[in-house]
Order: C-alpha cells, then structure tokens, then sequence
C-alpha cells in the first residue's frame, strides 16, 4: 500500500485549508513577509489552484527596516508568482520616523506591523488573511486555532475563539469581523526546511552562513544591514561567519555563528540544534506571555 | 554554537530517511493529577523537541510557580495562556509536535476535568490513537471511563492505556494486570476493541523511550515503540471506496474545469467511473491534475483536483463518490451530537450544519436522549446543555451524500453553526438516515400552489405578527382579516386560542417548548400559504432563530413579518388578560419581557407603534403593504 509521507500530509492539509478559505471568503489576501514560512506558503498557494494563479493578492505589511535582501526577494516573487503585490507602510509611523533606535522595539512593532496589518485590512477591506505563523514558535501559539478570529477591531479574543473538528472550519463572521488563517499550524522548522529542500523552493539568503558585518548587543548578533544602523560609541562592527534561523526588522533581528551554507547544512544543524527558533527574536522577550499580549492587540 | 558533529550515515542518507516517515496524531486523555503533562513533557525532551533556552525558560518557571520543588515541571511548558496560567489548570486543545526516526507526531493535548468535554472531542476528532492516563494507585475512575467512551464515540481505533506512576506502587505487576483486566472488560462494552497497556513512570520516564529494568515481567512495547509501529487510520480509509467532496471548482478558463478537494477515502485512478451526489449523475475520470504532474493514482488524504471526461455539473457541497460503493442520500436523519455552546440546543430550532464543503439548514426533530458521560445511561431530554451529549434526528432542507460517522470522519461528521452568533455550538456523528427519508420523494401534485392561489383571486402570503403580550397582535390581525374577508379575500387567522388547545398542546412554556411551538405553527402557516391562502400568524414569538426559520420555510416576498412594536410598560399597564400582574406575583414563570427574553425584529417588513397609531389605522397600514406587493391580485 502507498503511504503518504508526513510532508505529503502536511501538504494535503495546507492545501485543504487555502481552498476552503478562498470557497467561502469574500476578499482574501495572503501577507508575505519574504520569510522561508512565506515562501512555503507561497509554493502551496500555487498548488492549491494550479492550474489557475492562486485567487488573492499579496500583502506585505513595511516597516522599512528590513534587510536588503528581503526586498529583493519579494520583488522576484511577485514577478515570478504572477500575483499582485500590494505594500503598505503605516503613513504615521513614517511621518513620526519610528525605528527601533529611538522608539524600542515594541513601539517600533506595535505602530508598523500592527497598526500598519490593520491599517491594510481595513483599506482593502480582506475579510481572510493567510498568515505563516506555526504552533511550533512558542507556547501560546500552541493553542492557536488555524482559523483565529478578530474582531472589527481585529482584537483577538481567547475565549470567543471556535472548535476546529476534523476538516470543517466555520468561516461565518459578521459584517466587519476578519479571520486569520495559518495553513501552517501543524509543520515545525524542521518540516518547513524540509520542504524546502524537496520542493527547491528559493529563499533570501540570509538564512545561509555568509561572512557578514555584525555588532553584539544584548547576547544577539546584530547585522550592519545599512548605513541606518546606529551604532554606540566605541562600537565596531566585525566580520562572523553567520546566518538567521528567523527574518524580520535587522535591527532587531539576531543572527547565530554557524557553517550552514545550504538547506542540507541547515538541516543538519537544525538536528543539533539546542536553542529554539525564536530566540533570536528580540521582540518575544518584552514581558511575560509576550506574544501573547501583542496578538490580543492585533499583532499577527 | 559549538561545532557541528557528522552525522553518523550522512546527510542525503538521512534525509532520505526522513521522506519515508509518516504522522500520526494522537491524545492524551487523563487530569493533570494522572501525569499527563509531565508524560508529555517527557515524549517532547525524550525525543529532543525541547531547546536548550525552553529548557532554561521552564527551569526559571518551575522555581517560580511550579509544584514540583526544585525539580523540572513539566506541566508548565503546556500552560500556554497567562489566563490559564493562573487558574493552574488547561482549558484548551494544545498541539505538540515531536518525532523519532520512525515517525512524525502530533499530540493534542485536552485537558481532564468534566466541562471541557468540547475540549477532547475537537483534540479526538483528528486523531488515529488515545493515550488513557491512569494513576496505579487509583485505577480506572470515572473519569477514565468518560473519557474512553468520548474517544470510542469519535472513532478512535487504537487505545494505550498507560498506567502511570508505577514508581509509587514499586512496579508491582499485580497492580498492572488488575488495572489492565478491569479496564479491558470495560473498553469491550464500548466497542474499544485494540487496547495496549503500558506500565509506565513518567517522572523517571520508565518503559516511555526504553524497556524499564524496573518492570522485568513486563514484555510488552514500550510507549514510543508502540507509537512508532501503530496503524495509521490513513490506511484503513485508503482500502475503502473512494469519496472526494467537492471544496472548490478550478475554473481558469474555457478550456479546464477540475474539481478540487481532499480525498476523504480510497484510491482513484484515470478511468474510473464515478457519480456525483447527490446530483447522481455519472461521468468516467480524465486527469488526477497537479502542480507537479499529472497523478496515476491518488489515495486518501491527498488534496487534488479530477478532470473529467464528460461535461456533468459539479459544485462545491458535491461528493464524487466511485459507482462501485456509494453513499447514502437522505435529508433526515440520527445522529450523535455533542454540544458545545452556553446556549442550549433546542428542539425545532433550525442551525447550519457544515458536513465537507456543504452547509444546509437543520432543524433538530426530537431529543431522542442524552447519554450519562459516567455511567453511560440513557437519559430522556428535551435539550442539550453545554458539554451534553446526545442522539437526535435531523431534518435537513435538502438531500446529502454521507456515510455513517464510523466509517469515514470526513462523510460522516459535521458542525452545526449558530445562525445569529455564528459560533460553532455542535459536533456530530451522522448514525443512519431515518427510513421514512430514504423512500422520501415528493409526490409531483397537479394542482400546485399558483393554482390554489389563483383561483382565490390573490398571491398566498403569511403575516406574522410578533410582539409582547398585550401588544395588540391579535387585536390588529383580527381587524385585518375582517378587511380582508369583507373584500372576499380567503383567509386564516392562526393564534393562541386556536392552536393551544389542539396542535401544540402538549407544549407548554420553556424556551424549548417555545420553540417547538413557533415551529410547528410556521408548518402549518405554509401548508395554508401552499393552499392559496392568506395567513395571519398572531404569537408573540419572542426569538429571532424561529422567526428566520419560519421565514426560510417561504419563498422570498411570501412572508411578512409585522413587529407590533409596544414598549413593555404600555403593554403592562393595558395587561388584558392579567398576565403581567400574575407574572410579577410569581404565579407564572417564563413569562416573556418579565423573566424570558423577547428579541426585538431587526429587518420586519412592517412595524406598527401601538402608542401612535389604531387597530384600524395599523391595519389598513398592513392592507396597503399587501397592495402595494401585489399580493390582492389574481
């Protein structure tokens, strides 16, 4: 007898939810972040509707402080996808120059990523947004249904939130109220660097050991992206051999040593790993259930 | 970092190795004072799905608020909400994630107390294998037996039954073969066929990766053993005939149309016939289209979409079912449903019923029981509270394809949605469809209902006044009907004093019987609306459900609602009947704007306000509606 493998799985589930997601919305977007999560989104897009183009738009949600070569993927994917690309930067947080320098990474955060996420649904008016956050990432997220629902305020409610049985999801919502989806609730890190493997799929570089320009601060390895970074005095950046296990705002965004020049090397790593994904994220450290807090304010 | 070690059979040997492993997702089932957590906690660093900074994170934790003294507890890595946190208990399905060399797993992790039964069904409902949690000291409670019937009821095959904390009974093999003996015998009754007992310590990991040399006598697997070998349910569904509900029509162009969905069960090859239900038209399969290639055979749990080589109609809600096996159709049916709402379900009150990409409109016929989750009686009911299960029939408003629940989850199971909150309030398992259904085919009668109308010189319609008692309901629609009857209309005035005393008297006045009430009034309105006439519906029907179900009963325009809209106080002071005055003495309970709700209308056709117009201006009001719509000529 044929069996499916767990990626096999894994992929008939994202699929399943993508389809019914776009059967039963009325304006769905997928927000794209360039990140490895975002770009196996993306290819199980493309396979839920093949051989159409998957049926929404992108979105990715600027801040104007990432990485250079973040932008230079999200370009190619748009270009390579067919799909449009809608970007949205938060007009007040450019007007004030938020940056993490000055304002700290949770107002940095909170004015554009989750005023800027809300800023763009309501303009656009999605009614489903397709988001890559796992169970995986951390604790609260482990209780995280793949169907969350948000308020007209887009206020994330933990007890209002509904029973997924089997493979039925209940999409009805009121006039205003908008659900977050993740079809990659149930993969980990390492199913998702598998998959990329299999699938050959492409991903900033970043993620890949490269001699890069780096400062230490507060344990984190912290890459010289661009002539922005504002560095203490006496400060001096050196040269490491590094790489991301997560990508998101450089300045706030810790890099690890490592020898990991290809999926291969990152999966092997990933097997010894001992520390987990998002520590590198300076933004899960800010209080006590963190994520928590911020995905009641609306944060992804 | 420190530097990496080689791995021992190389990188492209390993990841080979990892495509050939499968998943399976499994519960736990047990209190937090069987061990549950920290068995989980156990598999998790066991198979080294904890970091090194969890680890430190949980350590800090367990010094803070852990209950384990200066040892690691791993019930706090499993607590993710601060809310939860802090009442010390989990109140949600959690997912966990870990794997070994064999296989890939994903554990729901439900919590054990009495109430949150909505909580270990959602966590049973995707998977292949409970774990039962026991305490050796204590054996198999009630709780265990709750919980074993809640994961025989959803289907779940496979069952270990670990029996933890053989440390604190010095691993005594009696104790093991007692516990495992009398849970067997009970695991039988209840259709629980595969059972693996499993002696275990999960604070010292005893038999969870390793055979414990503290257990000699046992010979069995140990708990990752077992796991990693078990059947998945996939390859049960596989060898069944082949389901694939239709989730989405792939429409580019002109010149491709698939059908896209998940198969649900068995295999299906290009050339295979196949029916379409319930729409029962045939075609033969043309392409098993992918983004990677055309498929030459695809299997359940594979998400694809069927070219066909005949032009049939297909939609969503359709199941493409092999002509060798096919579902059953019925529009009512028994099920098994299990509530998961503060609001009661009740008796002929109408919700939307999601069942693979369909959803339809069901109203529940009667409660047939509901079953005692600890000691398995049959109870008689005419409701279901929150966490209650029970059987009940369904009626649906047209025919589906499914299959018994037991045969295949993804035919057979469905959700019913509230349709005002939204929220999902039920899980069922479809049992059989009722007999009277399956012969069901609706006689084509000669006369239809254009003709009964037509030959009355009028449209049907039904007026249906609702309000607060004393509101003036069956004042005004009685001065309507004389109206009406002077101009030689044909008319019907169904109220309380008609209805009580015959076709709803066995009802009395509890939200349930209230609803019943409503319903069976709104079968009778739009029988006398297929019979040409023009009905006038006066009660003071007080819940929107009803109303909207009433109205789903009539084709758009045939049903008016007409909100006789007086404020409680007025209504009060009139007090015709002197209700309110008994109402406020206690003499009567339930008594609707005193102690049972009235949901005003929020889109009636007609409002009236009593305080500013008269019976005989309201009704001439109503008159002129029925004019301007037509509905007074032939």
């Amino acid at each position: 007898m044929k069996r499916l493998t767990h990626l096999e799985r894994l992929e008939a589930e994202s699929i399943h939810i993508m389809r019914e997601v776009v059967a039963e919305a009325t304006n769905p977007v997928m927000l794209y972040s360039m990140g490895k999560d975002s770009a196996c989104m993306l290819r199980l897009a493309r396979k839920a509707f093949y051989p159409a183009p998957p049926p929404f738009p992108l979105l990715h949600v600027d801040t104007t402080w990432k990485f250079r070569d973040m932008y230079a993927m999200r370009e190619r994917m748009a270009r390579e996808m067919g799909m449009d690309l809608i970007v949205h930067r938060n007009p007040e947080a450019q007007r004030l120059g938020i940056n993490p320098f000055e304002h700290g990474s949770q107002v940095h955060t909170d004015l554009w990523k989750t005023q800027g996420l809300r800023q763009a649904l309501d303009e656009h008016g999605f009614d489903a947004a397709f988001g890559g956050g796992r169970r995986d990432e951390e604790k609260s997220r482990a209780k995280e249904r793949i169907f969350s629902f948000r308020t007209a305020q887009h206020a994330w409610d933990p007890k209002r939130q509904r029973p997924e049985l089997w493979r039925l999801y209940n999409m009805r919502k009121h006039k205003g109220e908008s659900i977050r989806v993740f079809p990659l609730s149930n993969w980990t890190e390492l199913d998702v660097w598998q998959y990329i493997h299999r699938e050959n799929i492409p991903v900033v570089p970043l993620y890949f050991a490269a001699e890069r320009p780096v400062v230490l601060r507060d344990g984190a390895w912290i890459m010289v992206d661009d002539e922005r970074m504002r560095l203490a005095p006496g400060e001096k950046p050196v040269s490491k051999r590094v790489r991301f296990r997560t990508l998101g705002c450089y300045p706030l965004t810790g890099a690890i040593e490592s020898d990991a020049v290809d999926v291969g090397g990152i999966i092997e790593e990933l097997l010894l790993a001992t520390t987990s994904e998002r520590q590198g994220r300076m933004i899960d450290h800010d209080g006590a259930a963190s994520m928590e807090k911020k995905k009641q304010e609306g944060y992804f | 970092m420190t530097a990496a070690k080689p791995l021992v059979n190389g990188l492209s040997a390993y990841l080979a190795a990892q495509e050939k492993k499968d998943l399976l997702r499994f519960l736990t089932c047990g209190s937090v004072d069987d061990g549950k957590s920290t068995l989980i906690g156990r598999l998790l660093y066991e198979s080294k799905a904890l970091f090194e900074d969890q680890l430190a994170a949980l350590a800090a934790d367990s010094r803070k608020v852990g209950t384990r003294g200066d040892d690691v507890d791993f019930a706090l890595l499993l607590d993710g909400l601060s809310a939860e946190r802090e009442q010390g208990i989990t109140i949600d399905v959690a997912y966990r994630f870990f794997s070994t060399d064999r296989r890939q797993f994903i554990v729901a992790d439900t919590p054990g107390h009495e109430q949150y039964t909505r909580n270990m069904v959602t966590g049973a409902s995707t998977a292949d294998l409970a774990i039962i949690l026991v305490d050796a000291r204590k054996g198999v409670l009630v709780q265990t037996r709750r919980h074993s019937y809640i994961v025989a009821l959803l289907g779940i095959r496979h069952i270990v039954l670990a029996i933890n904390k053989m440390d604190l009974v010095d691993y005594a093999e009696s104790t093991y073969a007692a516990i495992a003996a009398d849970y067997r015998k009970f695991a039988g009754t209840i259709g629980l066929a595969d059972v693996t007992a499993i002696p275990i310590a999960a604070v010292r990991g005893d038999n969870v990766v390793a055979p414990s040399p503290r257990t000699p006598w046992y010979r069995g697997p140990t708990l990752i053993q077992h796991l990693e070998s078990v059947e998945v349910d996939q390859e049960r569904l596989q060898q069944q005939a082949f389901r694939l509900p239709v989730q989405w029509v792939n429409r580019p162009n002109s010149d491709f149309r698939g059908f896209a969905g998940t198969i649900a069960s068995g295999t299906i090859r290009p050339g295979q016939r196949i029916r379409v239900l319930p729409s029962a038209r045939e075609a033969t399969v043309q392409r098993i289209v992918t983004a990677d290639g055309d498929l030459d055979e695809a299997i359940a749990a594979q998400s694809v979409t069927l070219v066909l080589a005949d032009e049939i109609d297909v939609s969503r809600g359709d199941i493409i079912a092999s002509t060798a096996a096919l579902p059953q159709v019925a529009d009512q049916f028994q099920a098994t449903l299990v509530w998961m709402s503060e609001q009661p379900m009740l008796r002929g009150r109408s919700y939307l019923m999601k069942i693979g990409a369909r959803t339809a409109t069901a109203t529940v016929m009667p409660l047939k029981y509901k079953i005692n989750v600890n000691t398995l009686e049959h109870v008689a009911a005419s409701s279901l509270e929150l966490n209650e299960i029970g059987v009940v029939d369904f009626e649906i408003d047209r025919p589906i394809a499914f299959d018994p629940y037991l045969e295949n989850r993804d035919t057979g199971g469905f959700i019913l949605i509230d349709r005002i909150t939204n929220d999902t309030v039920g899980a069922g398992m479809l049992r059989f469809a009722l007999r009277r259904s399956q012969n069901l085919h609706l006689q084509a009668l000669d006369l239809d209902k254009t003709a009964h109308a037509s030959i009355k010189g009028q449209k049907p319609v039904v007026l249906w006044f609702t309000g607060l008692s004393g509101s003036g309901k069956s004042a005004i629609a009685n001065v309507v009907e004389r109206k009406l009857f002077a101009e030689g209309r044909h008319t019907y005035l169904l109220d309380g004093d008609n209805v009580r005393h015959g076709l709803t008297k066995d009802l009395g006045f509890t939200d349930a019987d209230r609803v019943e009430n409503i319903r069976r009034v709104a079968e009778v309105a739009r029988l006398m609306a297929d019979a040409g006439l023009i009905v006038l519906t006066a009660f003071i029907s007080p819940f929107r459900n009803e109303r909207r179900m009433a109205r789903s009963l009539l084709p758009e325009g045939e049903f008016v609602e007409v909100f006789i809209d007086t404020p409680l106080a007025i209504a009060e002071a009139r007090d015709p009947k002197g209700l309110y005055r008994k109402a406020r003495r206690g003499e009567l309970a339930n008594f609707t704007g005193i102690d049972s709700p009235y949901e005003p209308p929020e889109g009636a056709e007609i409002r009236i306000d009593t305080a500013a117009t008269s019976a005989e201006a309201a009704a001439d009001t109503i008159i002129a509606y029925l004019r301007a719509k037509g509905k007074l000529d032939a």
